[in-house]
């Protein structure tokens, strides 16, 4: 598209596209199989391989069970220090989170558009990084009501706050609290989203630099782009973990509110 | 002014505040490496603190983004 047209067309990529199916349909809307839908599909195969590979229990383990034992230690560790004892019981959903959310971001990072495949990042979009953020915070909700009942409500009034300094603090306490699935859902989303942009407008520059006329533009302006955009990978890469761990932190430290109450 | 024209100058507008974010960023990473370097033992059972401050500075610049991406391509 970018070289075809000569201009940078960085949203494209975010195109959600029917595969097949297009005439399936429930209640009049489409449910067609998009290239979402494989993509998801794929992180959920690449996910269950890596974990299979490495649930053989061996006494010595292998490099494949240290490797998965490396990503369940941190996560239980996490929940561990976060949460205390209690939080063992919502270390397969973090976890799951954790995981879903790494490989979807890395397999959207993958190069396959070399053998003509087009890679899709799942977690660019808001409806299932929203999805996952109501999810969590459901659970949240779930766990802190069936746990403390109404008394969940003091959670909204820090402690040693009385009076008309409560009922000050308690709708800030409520709203900042109410904003929460919406910072996790957005903050996934845009980070991938402006990750993928930036690398997409970066290699618009190095493709259209090689294409243009004047012989000049390749080395000024599409070697020191190609460039940066190795460095930009790598950062996005790192970016991809990043989001993954805070994803998960954050999910487990709404969690301590809910269990813990302060 | 024209509303095309005023959209484009917000979206660069909204660029400040992600780069307002970039200074939060790094002063959460220096501030943590300045009292890693003198307390290190201290360090590694802040870093769950570390990515918290991490993640509140970067989504203000975030939103600034999707302001301006709301700007270009919804507004």
């Amino acid at each position: 598209m970018a070289a075809e047209s000569g201009k940078i067309d960085p949203m494209h990529q975010f195109l959600v596209q029917p595969l097949f199916g297009q005439d399936w349909q429930i209640a009049g809307q489409s449910i067609a199989f998009t290239n979402s839908a494989l993509w998801m599909a794929v992180t959920f195969a690449a996910v269950w391989v890596f974990m299979l590979g490495g649930l053989k229990r061996e006494l010595v383990p292998g490099r494949w069970q240290v490797a998965v034992e490396g990503f369940t230690g941190f996560i239980t560790n996490m929940m561990d220090a976060n949460i205390g004892p209690e939080g063992r019981k919502y270390v397969p959903w973090v976890f799951s989170l954790f995981m879903f959310i790494l490989f979807a971001n890395l397999l959207g990072m993958m190069p396959v558009a070399l053998v003509g495949a087009h890679p899709f990042a799942v977690t660019s979009h808001l409806t299932i990084t929203g999805v996952l953020a109501i999810v969590s915070f459901g659970i949240v909700l779930v766990v802190g009501f069936a746990k403390h009942g109404f008394h969940f409500f003091s959670l909204f009034v820090p402690h040693g706050v009385k009076g008309p300094m409560a009922a000050a603090i308690f709708p800030i306490e409520l709203i900042s609290f109410l904003m929460r699935p919406f910072s996790l859902a957005l903050r996934l989303f845009v980070a991938i989203t402006a990750g993928h942009i930036l690398m997409e407008v970066l290699a618009g520059f190095v493709i259209n630099g090689g294409n243009a006329e004047a012989w000049w533009v390749a080395p000024i302006v599409s070697l020191p782009s190609f460039i940066l955009m190795v460095g930009i990978t790598l950062l996005e890469l790192l970016v991809s973990a990043i989001q993954a761990y805070v994803f998960a932190l954050l999910t487990s430290l709404y969690l301590n509110d809910a269990i813990n109450l302060h | 002014m024209d509303a095309e024209a005023a959209k484009l100058l917000g979206a660069g507008l909204a660029a400040i505040g992600v780069g307002m974010a970039a200074l939060g960023v790094g002063n959460v990473f220096g501030s943590f490496l300045e009292g890693a370097l003198r307390n290190p033992n201290a360090a590694d059972g802040q870093q769950g603190r570390l990515f918290i401050g991490f993640a509140a500075a970067e989504l203000l610049g975030l939103l600034a983004f999707v302001v301006a991406m709301i700007l270009l391509f919804v507004a």
